[in-house]
Order: structure tokens, then C-alpha cells, then sequence
């Protein structure tokens, strides 16, 4: 920060609310934090011209990518991130590294960690991962991704799509249509969505939306054509083939007849309902291409809005001051 | 022989004397001579000369605590425990009897592997090591292993556990053949297609979690074949762990018709439940998983009007290195003997659920009685293995300081009331507390 011109320095001020060092899930956040987030992103996307210029607030300091998963899209617009804040960046993957040598995940952040990094960005296939490396690690965690779980900057990038159009999430009806069940969108969405007050419908088939949602005080449904007329928003999750042991329902072909977005499902929905699609899409499974190329889909907005929202992450965490 | 112990003379008094297998129940004292109980309220007239006194003032005094399958993991394991480990980490909690399985590698499907483990014991810590011999070859659920020979070189119980025997038609043959060496089969029921690699409880904290969930209908289904196979041959069987609602109303519903089956659960089902996981720490990956309150609450009712039989440690040490990973890679498992009774003290005896003479059934008379082997009393005549334990005693659960190799404990930081002062095998004294520093 010291290196910038105090007359060229933006005017963002730190909010001194935000007291957070991590950020693990939507799930525990208040309201409140949500809406720094997403009023902090909004800024920097202001700021960088829709993110394609630097606002280097955070030279000097460093950024590690920690993937033990695959990831192209959210890898990416992290590390886009931190260098549009002025932050170097270093890039880890399991493939080759010393993972596939028996070495454990918590070892292998202590290593990056000493290598002197202040974020630690990490994805991995179980849940809990990043609450993990918290309690371990001095620096700050980021998730992007544990398994099934959390993935709070997508529900971030999410709500700020939303809020871009709409003003408000509050009153809002969203539907996630999909794959619930091994979806971390969903669950970021469902609790970033419904802290701020939209009415969340979450649907699919019953092998995939388990009732117990409903305990928890979501609407759930099946017919995707029942709840369509009702929705202002539709983000429609990608079946995860990769993580079902056994397929969920008879065959691709039906599935995309019960619930892919199309042209004929379009002219039930409201006039001005949003499309969502957290990508990677599968055209012609949950969306066919007429949707995702119309003019109700914002799934390219969205990816934008991903690196507005990992800036905010990156800066808000780099500046909290730890209240515990 | 170089030497030749004093004949000794033991009178413990003033102790709260629990023993079930008695309807014993009050304040007494207890002679021991030479390793023996000889008396129970014997008058000062009555004593031998040279009668030492021990004063169990404010203690409970029973008969030592009998585990119906305890993971030694020795051979091929000792990373994780061995007999000398788990020997030690018992007689700490108050076991004079353990049941070792039949898990170790290689595993205990031969009369060699029996012999191993039965010498082995003879030697260490002190703490009586009887065999659970496996049930199939090589433990693959497809042929029964020699269960006769396993019986000639000492095995009590034969279990494929923690594995569930996965094949109907082998459990049933082998209850049948058991019966010819009055012998129990233990069964730890779960279908493995339907537990789908799940890690906890299927319930609403793994949905929201997003962890793969153990559904207990894994549970439920195989109990249910268990107790039928049971009915169908008369064989004896043991079903457990068991951690469910339903395999709680299948084991009652049997027991009411007559049929003579037997189960038990682990003391972490009775007093923690899936909430636990909440902090994705993997020392609450334990097997069977933890489950949602109701499950809690009705398997401590069930425990107290003794539908389930017995309570198990569920001990599955697991090496620092192995639990010290996510939830995914980190093995079901953790160290329990050492907690077993102070939890039950303090989540079962200290909140009115039950008594002392209750507790002391299910953790010793009533798994000493299915395992058909000594202990679980003090009558006269039997061996003198019993414990003396302070009821009132708190501490906090500290998993490294364990006798234990494992120092993963789902109860780790919590504290409990309850602890073993001593626990005396044959007379002599095998464990005493140190000073517990709090």
C-alpha cells in the first residue's frame, strides 16, 4: 500500500466491522459480513473497469493456489484476482506433486505456508479441508471448494450477478435446479440466499434433493415446470457425474427432459427470470444453448463478477483485524 | 521357580460393593486370599492373621470390566497398538477381560494365529486376553474358517468384525455348526452396498456438511437378517455394535418372542451425537458413525432396560499419522478403553439413566455371560478381578495421555466424572491411578 501515490490511492475505506481472517463457508457468515462482501466487490469492479485493470492495494504480498482437486475457471480467476490487486502469486496442484507421494494435505500447506504466504486458496474433494488448515495454518484460508460442502465465493459471485439486476436479493424467489446433493454451489447459495432474505426453492429428483431440506425450512420440489411460473431466478447446477457412485436417475435423456432449461420451458417462466449456470455447463443436459446463449442468461456476467468477488475476499482478509 | 509370593490377605472394606451377577448392592467388604474371594462380610473375628486392609471409603467396588472386542491390532498393525499397548490402556480402564479381534493382519483364521496372540498376552501387561477367532477364511466372507481347530487353540467367539459377514448364507451355516462347540458368533451388522462408503450418520448434519452419509438402514437391514438367522438355527449370536432406532425396536421385538440373542453398543453412541462433526475433526469418525439425538436417546434407554445387553468400548486405536487427516482419508476408529466407564458414569449413572448395578451388568456380568468366559462376578471362589473406582473423581479427557498407542478420543478435552484407582487381577494389582494432575 505504502508504494501508491496517496493522490492516485481509490477510496476504499476497510470496513471496520469485518473482523474475519478466513473465509471457510457462507454457512456461518452473518447477513451483515454477506453484504460486505458483496458491497466491497462492487467496489473493486467500479475500481478496475469490470476487473480488467490493477488496483494495487496488496503488493507485496503473496497468494498461494492450493488445488488438490481440477479446476480451470475458479484457479484462474483467483489468481487473476490477487495480481489485479498487486499480489504475486504461486501455483500448486496435486498432479506430480508430493500428494501423489504420500505426503498429507496439512503437510503439504505448512510447506507452502513456510514458503512465506499470506492466503492460502484451497480446493479438495473433502468436506471440511479448509476448516482444517485454519486451526493449522497461520495465514489466511480461503476455500474454493470442499467437496460437496462450500463454496462461498461462488454463492458470492451468485448474489452480486443477482443483486447487479434486481437492486436486492430480499423477496426474491430462487430456484437451484440440479444435482443438490453433491453440489457445494448449492449449499453456498442456499445459505447466502436465504441469510438475505430471498425465498429459496431447491429442485431436482428425490434421489438428488434429499427431504430433509425441508426440515431445515426449504421449499423442495421435483417438477421444475410446477415452481417455474414463480421463480425471478433459475441457477441451474451441472450434474456431477464424476462424484456418483451410482446414477441417480435412468438415463441422461430423461433427466434433460424433467429439468433442462429450454426454449419451450422459457416462454412458462416470468419475462424478466435470470439464468444461472455456475459452469462448467453441460448444453443440452441442464441448459440447451438457445438458453445459454439468450438473452436471460448471465452465466458470463457471473464469471466476471468471480474475480470482483475474490478481490473483496483477498483484501478483506488480508485487513481484518482478528477480534479472537 | 525363584520365587514364591506371600499368601496374601486382602480385605477391602468400607466400599460400595456392586455386584450384579449377586444383586449385590450396599456398603460391604470383601476377603481376598491368594488371588480368591474367599468372603464377603466377613466379621473382624473371621480374618485370617496378617489380613491386610484396604479402604474403599466413598469407592465403588465390582467386579472387573469384560470388553467383547477389543482391536489389539497385533500382528501387522503395532503402529497402531499392540497386545503390551492395549493390554495396558484396559487394566487403566478398569478391564480385567478383553475379547481381541480377529482383524490383525495376518489375521486370526488359523490355531498358529490364536497361539500368537495367547502368548503374547501371557506375557505383557497382565490384563486377560481371550481370542475372537474369524469367522471366514482370510476374513473374505466366502468360506468358514477351521472354527473347530480355532476352538481347540483357545478362541472363545468367531467374527469377522468389524467387517459384517456379508454373505447370508455363510452366517447361517456357520450359527448352525457353532452350535456343536456352544460357541458365539458376533455379527457387526451393516450392509455394505447401502452404507456406500458413507463416513457419518446420515442425517442432517452430514446433508448439511455435505459428507457421505452411513444410512441407517445399513444397519437396520442387516440386523434384522442377523436375528432371523439366529431364530432360524438356534445358533448364538451377538449383534454389535449397534448404533440405530431401528435395530433397537428389531433386537426388542425378537427378545420378546423368546429368541435368545444378545447386543451391545459402543459408549460414544450413547453420549455424543452427529453434531460433533460439525468441526470436520476427525477424531469423530468413529465406527459405528455417531448418530442424530434420538438415535442417542433411545439406545440409552435401551442400554438401561436392557434390550442391549452390553456396553463395548468400541476400542479401534489408529495411529496419530492415520487420524490426522480429513475426514475422508482418516480411519474410522479411536481409543476408548480408557474413557469407556467414566463416560458411562457421567452420561448414564450421573444423569438418573442408571445405576451403578446396571452399569456394571452391561460393562462386565452381562458380556462376561455371552462370551462364556470367567470374571464378571465376586462370588466366592471366583478370581479375584476386580476394580475399585472413585465415582466422584472429574478429569478432563487428554487423548496424548493415553497407555494407549492411539491418542484419538472422540471425548478429548471433555471432562468427565469417574475414575479406576485400581484394578486388581487374581488379587494382585495390575494398575493404580497416579495422582491426577488437574
Amino acid at each position: 500500500m505504502s508504494s501508491l501515490n496517496p493522490e492516485t490511492t481509490p477510496p476504499i475505506d476497510f470496513p471496520q466491522q469485518w473482523k474475519r481472517r478466513h473465509l471457510l463457508d457462507l454457512e456461518s457468515l452473518s447477513a451483515e459480513e454477506i453484504t460486505i462482501l458483496l458491497d466491497t466487490a462492487q467496489k473493486f469492479k467500479s475500481l478496475t473497469n469490470n476487473c480488467k485493470t490493477k488496483v494495487p492495494l496488496l503488493t507485496g504480498k503473496t497468494c498461494a493456489n492450493l488445488f488438490f482437486e481440477n479446476s480451470t475457471r475458479t484457479r484462474n480467476s483467483f489468481s487473476l484476482a490477487a495480481k489485479r490487486l498487486g499480489a504475486d502469486t504461486v501455483e500448486f496442484s496435486s498432479s506430480g506433486s508430493s500428494v501423489a507421494k504420500g505426503e498429507t494435505f496439512v503437510d503439504t500447506a505448512k510447506t507452502i505456508e513456510a514458503m512465506g504466504v499470506d492466503w492460502v486458496v484451497t480446493r479438495h474433494s473433502t468436506p471440511g479441508t479448509p476448516h482444517l488448515l485454519s486451526r493449522e495454518l497461520g495465514c489466511s484460508v480461503l476455500n474454493a471448494g470442499d467437496g460437496p460442502h462450500d463454496h462461498p465465493t461462488q454463492g458470492l459471485l451468485d448474489m452480486l450477478t443477482i443483486r447487479q439486476h434486481r437492486g436486492s436479493i430480499e423477496g426474491l424467489t430462487v430456484a437451484l435446479v440440479g444435482d443438490i446433493a453433491h453440489s457445494r454451489t448449492a449449499r453456498s447459495n442456499i445459505w447466502g440466499l436465504s441469510k438475505l432474505g430471498a425465498h429459496v426453492i431447491i429442485c431436482g429428483p428425490p434421489t438428488l434433493v434429499s427431504p430433509r431440506w425441508t426440515e431445515l425450512g426449504f421449499e423442495v420440489a421435483h417438477h421444475l415446470d410446477d415452481i417455474l411460473p414463480r421463480c425471478d431466478v433459475l441457477n441451474l447446477l451441472r450434474i456431477q457425474f464424476e462424484r456418483q457412485k451410482a446414477r441417480p436417475f435412468p438415463s441422461v435423456h430423461e433427466y434433460a427432459a424433467l429439468y433442462a432449461m429450454n426454449g419451450e420451458r422459457m416462454k412458462k417462466a416470468k419475462e424478466d427470470i435470470l439464468i444461472m449456470a455456475p459452469g462448467p455447463i453441460n448444453r443440452g443436459v441442464e441448459i440447451t444453448p438457445e438458453v445459454a446463449d439468450g438473452p436471460h442468461s448471465v452465466i458470463l456476467e457471473q464469471v466476471n463478477n468471480g474475480i470482483a468477488v475474490r478481490m473483496a475476499a483477498l483484501w478483506l482478509l488480508a485487513g481484518a483485524q482478528p477480534s479472537n | 521357580m525363584n520365587q514364591e509370593p506371600c499368601p496374601s490377605r486382602l480385605l477391602v472394606e468400607n466400599g460400595h460393593l456392586v455386584d450384579p451377577s449377586q444383586q449385590i448392592d450396599r456398603i460391604g467388604r470383601l476377603l481376598i486370599v491368594d488371588g480368591v474371594i474367599t468372603a464377603i462380610d466377613p466379621s473382624d473375628g473371621d480374618l485370617p492373621a496378617e489380613t491386610e486392609r484396604l479402604d474403599a471409603k466413598n469407592h465403588v467396588v465390582a467386579p472387573g470390566l469384560v470388553d467383547l472386542g477389543v482391536e489389539l491390532r497385533e500382528p501387522g498393525f503395532e503402529e497402531d497398538e499392540t497386545i503390551q499397548s492395549g493390554g495396558l490402556a484396559a487394566l487403566a480402564g478398569g478391564y480385567s477381560s478383553v475379547l481381541c479381534t480377529s482383524n490383525t493382519a495376518p489375521c486370526i483364521d488359523s490355531p498358529g494365529a490364536v497361539e500368537f496372540v495367547r502368548q503374547k498376552a501371557a506375557r505383557a501387561a497382565g490384563v486377560r486376553v481371550h481370542v475372537i477367532g474369524c469367522l471366514s477364511k482370510n476374513r473374505d466372507g466366502e468360506q468358514m474358517a477351521e472354527l473347530g481347530l480355532l476352538a481347540e487353540a483357545g478362541a472363545v467367539a468367531f467374527s469377522d468384525a468389524p467387517r459384517s459377514v456379508p454373505n447370508d448364507a455363510l452366517l447361517k451355516r456357520a450359527l448352525d455348526y457353532c452350535r456343536m462347540f456352544n460357541l458365539p458368533i458376533f455379527d457387526r451388522p451393516e450392509v455394505p452396498d447401502l452404507a456406500n462408503q458413507g463416513i457419518v450418520h446420515d442425517g442432517k448434519t452430514a446433508l448439511i456438511l455435505g459428507l457421505k452419509g452411513l444410512p441407517t438402514e445399513a444397519e437396520d437391514l442387516a440386523v434384522a437378517r442377523d436375528v432371523r438367522l439366529a431364530e432360524a438355527t438356534g445358533g448364538r449370536l451377538h449383534v454389535g455394535p449397534v448404533s440405530t432406532m431401528g435395530a433397537v425396536d428389531m433386537i426388542r421385538r425378537v427378545k420378546s418372542r423368546g429368541i435368545e440373542v444378545s447386543a451391545s453398543v459402543c459408549p460414544h453412541n450413547l453420549c455424543l451425537s452427529d453434531q460433533e462433526l460439525r468441526s470436520f475433526d476427525a477424531r469423530f469418525k468413529v465406527h459405528p458413525p455417531l448418530r442424530s439425538e434420538r438415535h442417542v436417546e433411545t439406545l440409552q434407554q435401551a442400554v438401561a432396560d436392557g434390550t442391549i445387553d452390553v456396553i463395548q468400548s468400541g476400542h479401534m486405536p489408529r495411529s496419530r499419522e492415520k487420524k490426522m487427516n480429513d475426514l475422508d482419508l482418516s480411519p474410522f476408529g479411536a481409543a476408548t478403553l480408557e474413557t469407556t466407564l467414566a463416560s458411562v458414569n457421567t452420561y448414564l449413572i450421573q444423569t438418573g439413566i442408571m445405576d451403578w448395578s446396571t452399569a456394571i451388568d452391561r460393562l462386565s456380568t452381562a458380556p462376561a455371560r455371552i462370551a462364556g468366559i470367567p470374571g464378571g462376578t465376586l462370588q466366592i471362589g471366583s478370581d479375584a478381578d476386580l476394580i475399585i473406582i472413585d465415582p466422584n473423581k472429574k478429569w478432563t479427557v487428554n487423548g496424548n495421555q493415553f497407555l494407549s498407542r492411539c491418542n484419538s478420543s472422540p471425548l478429548d478435552s471433555k471432562e468427565l466424572s469417574g475414575q479406576v484407582i485400581m484394578t486388581l487381577i487374581a488379587g494382585e494389582t495390575k494398575y493404580q491411578a497416579q495422582a491426577v494432575p488437574n
